[in-house]
């Protein structure tokens, strides 16, 4: 094909999801791996641009990895479950992506400041956040609860997207402070989906970063859907080539892979505290569950696409490494899986005894010095609200 | 409370009101564990299993399969404590669970569908109580005839205006009417049109922007709005209005007056305010001996052909003016942004209190007018804006204004350039003073001179010169005359 056809060539790249779709082979050198679905440790992986990908973890930090990844999707079951029986509004469930958050989460480092979307419970646990808090955002209790600073951790941003552009202008922040270019330095990551990805925000981080050598990270999970979208509806390429037209480095990640993400992100994060950058990486992955409560995911896909990707489960490998490797035994396995139980529990049971908020309290917090306009608001509100019969409030 | 529980069905997706039973996965007797799917349930969005809220013995399924039951209705009960023994009769509540919501008793507090603090019923959003057909708490006062007039105890929103608002009427619909704050520029719903920067400029200043009048698209509040109301005496060197400022203030219970900000007020502070901001000005001041050229009024006024005209020393201020513009063209010109249009010709302006207030009407191509036709033309011009009657054309095209503070007792001031004009001229009073005249104290006729002029165009040197040309003429008309012409 020649060059200068970018028509042609991308027809001729066409098949762009060969691996996963169909539960096929693995794309090999174009896909960072480096534990198999079968729970089999790759020892290190060379990316196509010559960057050599490797961990090398204790056995306890592999223990910890798999305490991570079976508490995110308890917590998250039991979300969707309180969802159910009408305790929460909505809910985004993150099943079937517990390690690409797990692996970039603990991947950054304390000083890194991560852009969430509204699904990063499992990055937000890394952080040290209590779990309670997206529940109080989704059952309408509060607003998001948590000091983004406190926990370099931002609120989780519904629009989808525009979370990128703000991680940029704070990534271009970095670098005007002069936090970057040592070990010590700053880097930002900036999570989204393959369905954000064709947002124009998106774009316009891309173009920025790259333009201002921001020191950010742009995190895809491709989770193969937009809602009900898939995957060959938003890209002709595979979407971590697009970063090659903005100018810097794309990566394709194994997202079901908790090691391989680590070591990605790890490197990508690196790589943007020390000046070198932005990066892409797109953690190839899939939403096992509905996009949120609110949707029903089988009227858009078939039973078989789901059952192949439940043979590349993210925890089962892990345990299946770890019980391979001897490092994990029963009573290991059984003891987390009781404290992914307590843990739920517990949070259930503070979900339950959150209390309503009184509803002029909605008018607190909108300005830190007040404002006329929000006290005219709220009389207005405490008003209409007094003209009912036996009103308190 | 109750060992049984009844299980409401929730909006399951963001404002639905009804779901279909698809199939029951469990039979009045089983056991169940938290979480442990119960029922599928299929809505307008999504087909879904609902899990156990609660470990216990199923005591009661409500509904068959294929029913649709709107949300907020029981649908099954769970015994959460089968182990205590035989539960007493089943509640009324549970057998007529179709048509009746749970009763509040049934549910602890703190869960939903139980009774909150203040006797209201813990709910989320669609989803709670529903006992069928929408019903809507009743509105204190109900009984009162008039469907639009139940008022408010509470007051209206205090607005920022004089009069109150009267109390506000509650219609009966399930939307309160959002508060109408009054004023011109506080459009409906309390809301005051302005930009974040003008915002921010007005918190900076503070400036409450409820109480100005928007100049701009929509009746919005303008950068300039809010500098002008930040600075009040932006427009004090120039002659005030005498009308309204004379007049007794009419001062309301808060002894305090709202004058509305119209017609040529408005004018003149948005004029003012967008030159003050735009053009940087520089201000010279030369106090003047113009003893000779009062005498030389006096000879004027002597002659018989200016026996029937007004001559003013503002007439002489105008003719040195105009001739030392001859002297100096730049002074005559115009910013253009990436040009300066220097004109040939000059509109001359003179700033006038009327009773609406200030106006400044002009001579077009003053600079061709004999001594006499100036006269004339000042005359009648100001005659003219004191009657109101100053046409829209005499008011547009100035290149040049002279403002004659000293008719007011004053002795200068810093004068505002009128928009679009490179300088101004203050003409202050005439005053007997103590002054060295041919190394003597003696009492002469004195004045002080103040130039105004835009600094893009005009250079420190350049307004001097100009000032200094107008003192001269003013100093010994007759020498300059034969000096310059």
């Amino acid at each position: 094909m020649a060059k200068g056809d970018p028509a042609g060539t991308a027809r001729g790249r066409r098949a762009t999801p060969r691996s996963a779709r169909s539960g096929g082979k693995s794309p090999g050198t174009d896909l960072v791996q480096l534990l198999t679905p079968e729970g089999d440790r790759i020892d290190k992986v060379t990316w196509s641009d010559g960057t050599e990908y490797r961990v090398d973890f204790t056995d306890e930090e592999y223990r910890g990895l798999y305490r991570d990844l079976v508490l995110v999707r308890r917590l998250d079951a039991e979300a969707t479950a309180l969802q159910r029986q009408g305790e929460l509004g909505i809910w985004a469930s993150l099943l079937g992506q517990e390690a690409a958050q797990v692996g970039s989460g603990r991947a950054l480092r304390p000083q890194d400041m991560a852009f969430p979307t509204y699904r990063e419970h499992g990055v937000l646990y890394c952080r040290g956040i209590d779990p309670i808090m997206p529940l109080g955002l989704f059952r309408g209790v509060d607003l998001g609860g948590w000091d983004p600073n406190e926990f370099k951790f931002n609120m989780y941003t519904i629009v989808i997207g525009a979370q990128t552009l703000h991680a940029t202008g704070y990534a271009m922040g970095v670098n005007m402070d002069g936090r970057t270019g040592t070990d010590d330095g700053e880097a930002v990551i900036a999570y989204f989906g393959d369905g954000a990805s064709a947002q124009g925000d998106v774009n316009e981080a891309f173009i920025w970063s790259a333009v201002f050598n921001s020191p950010i990270v742009f995190f895809c999970q491709n989770n193969q859907y937009a809602i009900s979208e898939p995957l060959e509806r938003q890209t002709r390429i595979p979407l971590y080539q697009r970063a090659a037209g903005f100018g810097f480095p794309g990566v394709r990640v194994d997202g079901n892979d908790v090691l391989a993400t680590y070591a990605v992100t790890r490197a990508a994060l690196d790589n943007a505290r020390h000046g070198q950058g932005p990066t892409l990486i797109e953690a190839y992955t899939y939403r096992m569950g509905a996009h949120t409560t609110t949707d029903d995911p089988t009227r858009y896909r078939i039973a078989s696409e789901v059952e192949a990707w439940q043979a590349k489960d993210p925890i089962a490998r892990v345990r299946a490494f770890l019980t391979k490797q001897g490092i994990a035994d029963d009573a290991f396995l059984a003891e987390v899986e009781e404290q992914a139980k307590q843990e739920a529990l517990r949070l259930r049971e503070r979900v339950l005894e959150m209390p309503d908020p009184e509803p002029l309290t909605l008018f607190d917090n909108v300005f830190p010095n007040g404002s006329p306009e929000v006290d005219a608001q709220r009389e207005a509100t405490a008003r209409y609200l007094d003209s009912f019969e036996g009103s308190v409030h | 409370m109750s060992r049984v529980r009844e299980f409401p069905l929730p909006d399951l997706g963001e404002g639905l009101t009804e779901g279909e039973i698809l199939k029951w996965l469990v039979q009045v007797g089983d056991v169940v564990e938290l979480n442990q799917p119960v029922v599928e349930v299929e809505t307008a969005k999504a087909a879904v299993e609902i899990p156990a809220k609660w470990a216990g013995k199923i005591t009661s399924i409500f509904h068959d399969e294929g029913t649709v039951v709107d949300v907020g209705s029981p649908i099954f009960a769970v015994d959460t404590d089968p182990g205590a023994g035989d539960l007493p009769e089943p509640s009324a509540a549970s057998l007529a669970a179709v048509e009746i919501a749970p009763a509040e008793g049934a549910v602890e507090p703190g869960l939903i569908g139980g009774p909150a603090p203040g006797g209201r019923t813990a709910v989320l959003v669609g989803y709670g109580p529903k006992t069928g057909a929408a019903k809507r708490r009743p509105r204190k006062g109900a009984g009162v005839p008039a469907a639009n007039g139940v008022p408010v105890a509470a007051p209206a929103p205090v607005a920022p205006e004089p009069v109150r608002a009267a109390p506000e009427p509650v219609r009966p619909a399930a939307v309160a009417p959002a508060p109408r704050s009054g004023g011109s520029t506080v459009a409906p719903g309390g809301l005051v049109l302005a930009k974040p920067p003008v915002r921010k400029l007005a918190k900076d200043l503070g400036v409450d922007l409820r109480t100005l009048t928007g100049s701009g698209p929509l009746g919005s509040i303008t950068r300039d709005d809010v500098h002008l109301a930040a600075s009040g005496s932006a427009t004090a060197a120039e002659p005030a209005p005498v009308g309204p400022g004379t007049a007794a203030p009419a001062f309301g219970p808060d002894r305090e007056q709202r004058i509305p900000v119209k017609g040529v007020r408005k004018l003149t502070a948005q004029n003012m305010a967008a030159s003050a901001f735009t053009a940087p000005h520089v201000t010279e001041f030369l106090t003047v001996d113009v003893t000779r050229s009062m005498k030389a009024l006096d000879r004027l006024r002597g002659r018989r052909e200016w026996r029937d005209v007004r001559v003013s020393p503002l007439l002489l201020v105008a003719k040195a003016v105009l001739l030392a513009v001859g002297r100096h063209p730049m002074v005559n010109s115009t910013w253009a942004g990436d040009e300066i249009v220097v004109k040939e010709y000059v509109n001359l302006g003179i700033a006038a209190a009327t009773e609406r207030g200030l106006i400044v009407p002009n001579i077009k191509d003053a600079g061709r007018l004999t001594l006499r036709e100036l006269a004339d033309a000042m005359t009648a011009l100001v005659q003219t804006a004191k009657t109101g009657r100053t046409a829209p054309a005499d008011m547009s095209g100035g290149t040049l204004t002279i403002t004659n503070v000293g008719v007011f007792g004053v002795d200068t001031g810093t004068p505002i350039l009128p928009p679009g004009e490179s300088a101004i001229l203050a003409f202050g009073a005439v005053r007997e003073m103590p002054w060295v005249h041919k190394g003597k104290v003696k009492v002469r006729q004195v004045t002080t001179l103040g130039l105004s002029f835009d600094h893009r165009i005009i250079d420190g040197e350049l307004g001097s010169k100009f000032l200094r040309d107008v003192g001269d003429f003013l100093a010994d008309p007759e020498a300059a005359l034969l000096g310059w012409t």
